[in-house]
């Protein structure tokens, strides 16, 4: 009777499972599968609305793989991400080791470090727009007096990808310190007393005890900063929409300015864009499982 | 003496990670006029609230919209979510590490792609424009989150527990009401924060979904400010500074749910 029961229990889980499974389907797995319809198909503003749109193959993908836009978006997108990331994670990383230690008020100066982080996105960004603006801009004016001269971080092409890294920088580093901190804190205590009665110096300590140990910590961060990066829209939109020129679009506001950034959208490439960007973020989320499980395991 | 250099550091080390919050506080007390001084002023010593008195006159229907928009994404969040963990940590159901494994791929896919389907899907249902359609889009990027982050504090609930609610005659779903859901209310706490702070911060559902609606979210406020009125800082900072109250008051409040849920492996969007 006991085992009745239990196999009944592991039916009943279903029902309690139903909810969540009918909302999947209806909000990730049918809005996936409209918009790889989409990317399939020639839409017009009017088929868009009224249906009947002619199926193109991957007429939208050829389309936007030799769109002059193609190279400059995937270069910025890996630029953008790759430097983002070593940003991040380099000062998330320092910090970390730097709170870890214990001094007057360190558990409350961590805490406010999440504030970047907790922000609206547009918050910062539009707080960065202004903080970037060439003529009354605070960061101009102090690098004004140390003898550098004005900066158009958001309207010269040449800085406007930089600009943008500067505050997605900004926001990431909270999340880079709160799980590397919590990385620090599992790492027994005992292998820095030993290292230290061996006479190992603090940089020491960090290449040959902490650096090592937090290695599947780190990895997990990276990882999950990158499948966050890539998604990276709203700093980019705001601060620059992409530009000037296109010199900081990347595959997500690339998508977004197709589909939505003009009054005759063109969702079938804009879906393309979209849907390389999931193959990125996919493959990168697949690294991150099988690191995972070999973690668990 | 050497603990204290660590917090002078530590002190210098935040107020350099702050200053853009000290900044946007700092513009939008600052009068137009003083607006583009050269060098900026770096105390609003003339200060003025004209900012304020702006977003007061302008901005209270989009924050309104905003808070009816998290709260709604929080309780459908909740509701859909906190049975789902009970199931996977607590009744074991067959094929339940595949699911587990769908929701972590379901937290990687980018908005932008999302946000495309849900157009396309709610021009054909005439749900664009509407709260109840920005709710149900929003919660999207909470819900699987949430269901890990149930299953992760569920599986901590001891089984005896629950054992002796069945041998006291509960049936499960008694169980997972009365003696369940309220021993994991840090969960529930975690779970409607983040939720919240999603739903709130949003920018990308609500311009594609909600561009032209009645009801529109603050972020779409202070970025047709932005649009509209490129000259009076002061206001749009003082927009910002509003929109982050809600931040503001949950990391103060819930300061331990916020590290408990990034370490859970949050994947922000």
């Amino acid at each position: 009777m006991n085992r009745d029961r239990h196999v009944d229990g592991r039916w009943t889980a279903w029902l309690f499972l139903a909810p969540v499974t009918i909302y999947l389907l209806a909000f990730y797995a049918y809005p996936l599968y409209r918009n790889i319809e989409l990317s399939l198909r020639e839409y017009t503003v009017r088929s868009f609305v009224q249906g009947g749109a002619p199926f193109a193959g991957l007429d939208n993908y050829q389309k936007i793989l030799s769109d002059p836009t193609f190279g400059p978006a995937l270069a910025h997108t890996v630029v953008f991400t790759v430097a983002s990331l070593a940003f991040q994670f380099g000062i998330g990383m320092a910090l970390a080791v730097f709170f870890h230690q214990h001094f007057p008020l360190s558990r409350t100066l961590r805490a406010l470090f999440l504030v970047p982080w907790l922000l609206p996105l547009i918050v910062s960004a539009s707080t960065w727009s202004w903080m970037l603006n060439s003529d009354a801009g605070v960061v101009n004016a102090a690098l004004g007096t140390v003898g550098v001269g004005p900066v158009n971080w958001l309207t010269s092409p040449d800085w406007a990808l930089a600009s943008v890294i500067i505050a997605n920088v900004w926001i990431g580093i909270p999340f880079n310190l709160v799980v590397l901190y919590s990385g620090l804190q599992s790492i027994p205590v005992a292998l820095y007393e030993a290292a230290a009665l061996d006479g190992a110096t603090g940089w020491q300590r960090f290449w040959r005890v902490t650096f090592p140990l937090l290695r599947p910590v780190s990895a997990i961060t990276l990882l999950l900063g990158l499948i966050y990066t890539l998604k990276v829209f709203d700093i980019i939109w705001i601060m620059t929409r992409g530009g000037p020129t296109d010199s900081s679009t990347t595959f997500a506001t690339w998508s977004y300015r197709l589909g939505f950034g003009s009054l005759l959208p063109s969702f079938g490439p804009g879906a393309a864009v979209g849907n390389l960007l999931i193959v990125m973020a996919l493959t990168a989320g697949l690294v991150y499982i099988r690191l995972q499980r070999r973690q668990w395991a | 003496m050497k603990r204290l250099l660590k917090t002078a550091v530590g002190l210098a080390l935040t107020a350099v990670m702050l200053f853009p919050v000290y900044w946007m506080v700092n513009v939008s007390l600052t009068r137009d006029q003083d607006m583009r001084a050269d060098p900026p002023h770096l105390v609003p010593l003339r200060g003025t609230l004209e900012g304020y008195r702006a977003v007061l006159d302008q901005q209270l229907p989009y924050l309104g919209t905003s808070l009816l928009i998290g709260l709604g994404t929080v309780a459908l969040t909740v509701a859909l979510a906190a049975p789902a963990g009970f199931a996977l940590a607590k009744l074991r159901p067959v094929g339940g590490g595949a699911f587990s494994f769908v929701l972590l791929i379901a937290q990687m896919i980018p908005g932008i792609i999302m946000a495309m389907g849900f157009y396309a899907i709610y021009l054909n249902l005439g749900v664009l424009n509407s709260v109840p359609g920005l709710i149900l889009a929003d919660s999207t990027l909470a819900v699987p989150f949430a269901v890990l982050i149930f299953t992760a504090f569920m599986s901590g609930i001891p089984d005896e527990l629950m054992q002796a609610a069945v041998i006291d005659g509960a049936g499960r779903l008694r169980a997972f009401w009365s003696v369940v859901l309220p021993v994991s209310r840090n969960a529930v706490v975690t779970v409607s924060l983040f939720a919240f702070l999603w739903a709130w911060s949003d920018f990308i559902f609500a311009s594609t979904l909600d561009g032209g609606g009645d009801h529109q979210p603050i972020t779409l406020g202070i970025y047709h400010y932005i649009g509209n009125n490129n000259q009076q800082w002061n206001a749009i900072m003082a927009t910002a500074v509003v929109a982050s109250v809600p931040a503001t008051i949950l990391l103060v409040l819930a300061q331990r749910y916020v590290a408990a849920g990034v370490t859970a492996g949050a994947v922000k969007d």
